[in-house]
């Protein structure tokens, strides 16, 4: 039992931090309606940008500063050249646009920070709390702890955010009709300039934890793609269904990165580990043949 | 004035139903036939056999297995080196477990196994589509890698699922020299290419392209969506699952799951989108395009760095080389969203009044 509380706790914490990248996309999927094929690559640029400048000799909040100007930048030069140029065209060759992208930012950030694997010390050790380690005998890490608080505030934030403030009702007027907010005097390429801007902060602090966790490398670009089935299961454009969606796909696939291989190796004989790699696609892709919209995504869907 | 068309008469249906109705198109492309078949085996050394033309001719395959799929049926797939994968080791597996089958038979089986889990992966293609079809075909390109690297039967118990392509032996003639593996894969583009050209612009193309310009529309004039959507995922896997045995069999002849990953997908894709999206020509430039760009960058960098004075490392390079290929696809998505092909079609129409353009 014990056992199976441990493996779930940590497909919780695992899962947040795929929930964390999956928000990126959906901010920038509910304001204008493209899925942001390279927030991923923002995730490994902003994380790069940080120890790059550390590495040159910046102090740490400098250097976090500075990387969350340089993400600004890059959002608004994506809006710029080139979603902006792409208006009108179907979504698929937006999404095709964002791999280009993907491309793009995989070349240039190891150009500009370097390419070799460093670890982003945040100050907060990755141990198990000694605390409940002695009361329950389960290992909760600091550090993972400290990135669900983190996550968890964010996503508060973000929700307040686009609940109650100017902005926020701005971008969901947006969201909803590009036309009409255009219409009521709402500066439409400056709306999609904050969204960007936001997706790059919310790149930074993933790549902050990712980069705490398992130092900074190419491969955090990849991980991220996780979070396209995440956002399947929580509907592309809600904010809770990123982190719930996150945390289901968190949990199951180390659930089952636990329990399936020893069965197939009762069958087949072999080894059978690396289910996390796939399992969460084929789950996502077994929950769409129920219920296309995901957990908490609005009804209308491009449904065939 | 080279190029016209005056003059040129349809006197008969099967003059107007021709693939090259114009005699130019018909005379070029038995040129480049012609050269493709006996000159290059002739001139080419064995490199560039090897290193350029056979992967060319592979890929331009692959891509247009794809572009089935993607340009014509408008579904997007991010896992066509997962349907390479199978095909590679659907016909290992044939020619290694069934005595004395001819390479064709188990070649071609391999292409109908690829069909296969085609089919299986593209069924969520008839409730969803658009990102949603792109993250089902992911979970296709990860699941078939994985099953392929763990279950041992696949590769015949080899370590970490490498398999070894057996020499290939027909009519008592042995496919092991570069030419011969080059007249062999020639022969499977040439024969491929020709049955796909007349694919596209038969009923089952137009079914395609209608579905893919509007799917309602499609079905109230009565295409049958399912068939439709599920022949397109077949005859891409199809064609994809050839070009994979052929990866395997006359290009590397040992690969291993890993080899078809997700970058392999990425290019095949970003082949059809710089080649042209629904063409077939556009294939063989897309594959041109992608395969000679890495060569010319290895080429042209290091004499621009020498020039500026800057270091390079060969790490730098390659990063430079993602970047030229984001930068490109979204410049030709921006610019050109048909492509390469689409930049012939326009030379091709100044031809016809060049030098005289009035």
């Amino acid at each position: 039992m014990q056992f199976f509380i441990e493996i779930v706790m940590s497909g919780i914490l695992s899962g947040l931090m795929y929930s964390l990248v999956a928000l990126g996309f959906v901010l920038i999927f509910k304001a204008s309606g493209v899925l942001n094929f390279a927030q991923g690559s923002m995730v490994y640029t902003a994380a790069l940008a940080v120890v790059g400048w550390i590495d040159m000799g910046m102090p740490m909040w400098l250097a976090i500063l500075a990387a969350f100007l340089f993400m600004v930048l890059v959002g608004i030069c994506t809006e710029r050249f080139v979603l902006g140029k792409l208006v009108n065209q179907p979504p698929i060759s937006l999404f095709m646009a964002t791999i280009g992208l993907s491309f793009f930012l995989d070349g240039l950030a190891p150009i500009l920070f370097g390419s070799e694997i460093r670890p982003i010390n945040l100050g907060i050790v990755d141990e198990p709390i000694q605390s409940i380690m002695t009361a329950t005998g389960i290992g909760i890490s600091k550090l993972d702890l400290f990135s669900s608080f983190i996550i968890v505030i964010l996503v508060l934030v973000l929700t307040l955010l686009f609940q109650y403030t100017r902005v926020g009702r701005a971008l969901r007027a947006v969201a909803d009709d590009h036309q009409a907010a255009l219409s009521l005097g709402i500066p439409l390429e400056n709306i999609w300039a904050i969204v960007w801007a936001i997706a790059g902060f919310v790149a930074l602090v993933a790549g902050l934890l990712w980069g705490a966790r398992n130092g900074v490398q190419y491969a955090l670009s990849l991980t991220a793609l996780k979070a396209l089935p995440v956002l399947i299961l929580g509907g592309f454009t809600s904010v809770p269904g990123a982190v719930i969606g996150g945390v289901i796909i968190g949990v199951s696939e180390k659930l089952a990165e636990i329990y399936i291989p020893p069965v197939l190796q009762g069958w087949f004989g072999g080894n059978f580990g690396g289910i996390e790699g796939w399992f969460p696609y084929i789950f996502a892709l077994l929950f769409l043949l129920v219920r296309p919209e995901g957990l908490f995504g609005e009804k209308h869907i491009d449904r065939v | 004035m080279f190029y016209r068309e005056t003059g040129q008469f349809k006197t008969s249906y099967r003059a107007d139903s021709q693939i090259f109705p114009i005699w130019q198109d018909r005379i070029g492309m038995l040129v480049v036939l012609f050269f493709a078949v006996v000159g290059i085996p002739l001139i080419a050394s064995e490199y560039w056999i090897n290193a350029i033309l056979i992967p060319f001719l592979i890929f331009s395959l692959a891509t247009m297995g794809l572009n089935f799929l993607t340009g014509y049926a408008g579904q997007l797939s991010l896992g066509s080196a997962a349907f390479m994968a199978v095909g590679a080791f659907a016909t290992y597996n044939f020619q290694l477990r069934v005595e004395g089958i001819p390479f064709f038979a188990s070649i071609f089986l391999g292409g109908v196994s690829a069909a296969a889990v085609g089919i299986l992966f593209g069924l969520p293609s008839l409730r969803i589509k658009g990102f949603y079809l792109a993250v089902a075909t992911l979970a296709a390109q990860f699941f078939v890698v994985w099953c392929l690297t763990k279950f041992p039967w696949f590769s015949n118990n080899s370590s970490s699922g490498v398999i070894s392509a057996q020499t290939i032996t027909m009519f008592g003639f042995t496919f092991d020299t570069p030419i011969r593996k080059y007249l062999l894969v020639l022969f499977f583009v040439i024969l491929l290419a020709l049955l796909g050209k007349n694919l596209v612009r038969s009923a089952t193309g137009r079914a395609w392209m209608a579905v893919r310009d509007m799917d309602v529309a499609a079905e109230v004039i009565g295409i049958p969506l399912m068939r439709t959507k599920l022949l397109a995922f077949a005859i891409s896997s199809f064609y994809c699952g050839i070009a994979g045995a052929l990866y395997a069999y006359c290009y590397l002849g040992t690969v291993e799951p890993d080899g078809f990953s997700l970058d392999l997908s990425f290019k095949i894709l970003f082949m059809v989108i710089i080649g042209g999206v629904g063409s077939i020509l556009g294939n063989f430039l897309g594959a041109g395009f992608i395969l000679l760009l890495p060569i010319f960058l290895d080429i042209v960098l290091p004499a621009v760095a020498k020039v500026l004075h800057l270091p390079l490392s060969s790490q730098i390079v390659s990063h430079i080389q993602l970047m030229v290929f984001g930068a490109l696809i979204i410049f030709f998505l921006i610019v050109e969203p048909h492509g390469l092909a689409k930049l012939w079609q326009i030379t091709k129409e100044k031809l016809r009044l060049w030098p005289f353009p009035h």
